[in-house]
């Protein structure tokens, strides 16, 4: 489980993130969703470390992040997974390099397990016969799928997804986002999900954030939002004709 | 202002050394790496040092006979010029600034790609220490080839000096007179330390443009263009002194 309490966070003199408290739960995927410029990104950011709030506390099952020294965050950070909106896969090593490389710096594992354990995580994305492929030689869905099958090569308690369906058609999307889920599932992780696909918020958002100018607006599951009378939330989930026809069909 | 932002890119340079030259978290990998940099930064210079070292060796005894020999000079005069110019500064000096353009652009548009395509922060994330997973294995890789560069540098002029032998400019026997006459073995020792310094000035200066880039690819060509300008500049400055105190 992660929990934020009261994250505060500003770029010179401009507010970004103001008190944002919320609980993301182990075994569901909790997704962070927010228009461009809300900061959705920044929170996502603060929650792994990449930057650090001004005020406020991110208990990683307990464990405060924000105040904890280097080498406890070093820890911390082995069991996190994170897939990147440009998958960010390393362009000088293959397919299965890029899966064992964090086996290879942190595991202890022989070279012969190392390599079966990249075999199972990338047969789980379904990426068999890829392995000697480099990141350049596949496409988007395939890359983000050996993002995932990198970030669960250790096992991890924590899993960061930062707009996983960027680029991607909504088949791929649909396939990215169930084998997030699955993965979660199956892992028992604490999933947060950065996003503003739609499909993704009504498909996998079993705890969804909705944020709006740097505050936390509105907080329920997909089911929820159906019925909700957030006129923010509203107005950024139904933007589009054809979802105002969705929400008008789901009230009658 | 100009000393100010100086001093603080010289501040974010002394800090990101402090992050490099730690404990490396797994040798085995460091080993892979550093192997992979000797291979990048060395030995594919290899090619274009011999290349201009030997056309520069034969320009130089060409030019030293054309323009200095007389008949007033010994004959060894253009094998002897030829063999300082190449051992003193060529081979160390020069041959690092032509490194800086082909090694420093490589090396800060590599790293820069990894910092603008979040490559950095995915290591960082997974507690893997960036700086010195990446620069380290650079700076160390390059300060290990580099003394075989020069050494291949100085053979290479020495070859094209002969060359010009095959043109008629001058006799093999002077030539060779004048590349043994008075020889001082410091003078490959001092090629050889200055090198090292100049290559530690390539691999972390232009690791330093390339870690610190921030926006797109726009960003990584200036911060390539920066990181030549920039090591060129420090290692004629660090020239100087080097050559004042080991002379």
């Amino acid at each position: 489980m992660i929990e934020l309490r009261h994250i505060y966070k500003s770029f010179e003199d401009k507010d970004v993130l103001r008190d944002i408290n919320a609980v993301f739960d182990k075994g569901k995927t909790n997704l962070i969703i927010g228009q461009s410029g809300s900061g959705k990104t920044v929170l996502m950011k603060n929650i792994v470390g990449l930057l650090t709030p001004e005020r406020g506390e991110i208990l990683y099952d307990g464990r405060d992040f924000v105040r904890m020294s280097k080498r406890e965050r070093v820890l911390i950070r082995r069991e996190m997974g994170m897939i990147f909106q440009s998958a960010a896969l390393f362009d000088s090593m293959s397919v299965l390099e890029n899966v064992m490389f964090p086996l290879d710096m942190f595991s202890d594992m022989n070279a012969t397990d190392r390599r079966r354990r990249a075999e199972f995580c990338l047969s789980r994305v379904n990426l068999q016969g890829a392995e000697g492929k480099f990141p350049g030689e596949i496409s988007g869905g395939m890359q983000k799928r050996v993002a995932i099958a990198r970030a669960i090569a250790l096992n991890p308690k924590y899993l960061f997804c930062d707009e996983p369906n960027s680029g991607l058609d909504p088949k791929t999307s649909l396939v990215i986002d169930e084998l997030i889920h699955d993965i979660t599932q199956e892992y028992d992780m604490t999933t947060i999900i950065n996003t503003h696909d739609m499909n993704s918020v009504m498909g996998i958002g079993e705890n969804i954030i909705f944020i709006c100018d740097g505050r936390k607006e509105w907080q329920g599951s997909k089911d929820e939002i159906m019925s909700s009378t957030n006129e923010r939330l509203n107005s950024f989930i139904f933007a589009s004709d054809l979802a105002k026809k969705i929400k008008e069909a789901n009230t009658d | 202002m100009l000393i100010t932002d100086g001093l603080a890119t010289f501040g974010r340079y002394i800090q990101l050394m402090a992050k490099t030259f730690s404990m490396p978290e797994r040798w085995r990998m460091f080993g892979k790496q550093y192997v992979k940099e000797m291979a990048q930064l060395g030995v594919d210079s290899i090619g274009i040092v011999l290349l201009i070292s030997f056309f520069i060796g034969a320009v130089i005894c060409i030019q030293i006979k054309l323009n200095i020999q007389s008949p007033w000079m010994p004959n060894f005069t253009t094998g002897y010029t030829t063999r300082e110019i190449m051992l003193l500064e060529f081979s160390s000096s020069i041959m690092c600034l032509i490194l800086s353009g082909k090694v420093g652009s490589n090396i800060a548009s590599e790293i820069g790609t990894m910092r603008v395509t979040q490559q950095i922060d995915a290591l960082e994330i997974m507690g893997v220490n960036s700086a010195s997973f990446l620069i380290l294995p650079k700076i160390a890789g390059m300060i290990t080839m580099i003394p075989f560069l020069v050494v291949f540098s100085i053979a290479a002029g020495f070859v094209g000096a002969y060359a010009t032998s095959l043109m008629g400019v001058i006799t093999v026997d002077d030539l060779t007179v004048g590349l043994l006459h008075d020889f001082n073995q410091w003078y490959v020792w001092m090629s050889i330390i200055k090198s090292l310094f100049f290559a530690f000035i390539i691999s972390s200066v232009s690791s330093f443009y390339g870690y610190t880039v921030s926006g797109g690819s726009f960003d990584v060509g200036r911060a390539s263009t920066d990181a030549v300008v920039r090591s060129s500049m420090l290692i004629l400055f660090a020239d100087i002194f080097l050559t004042a105190l080991l002379s």
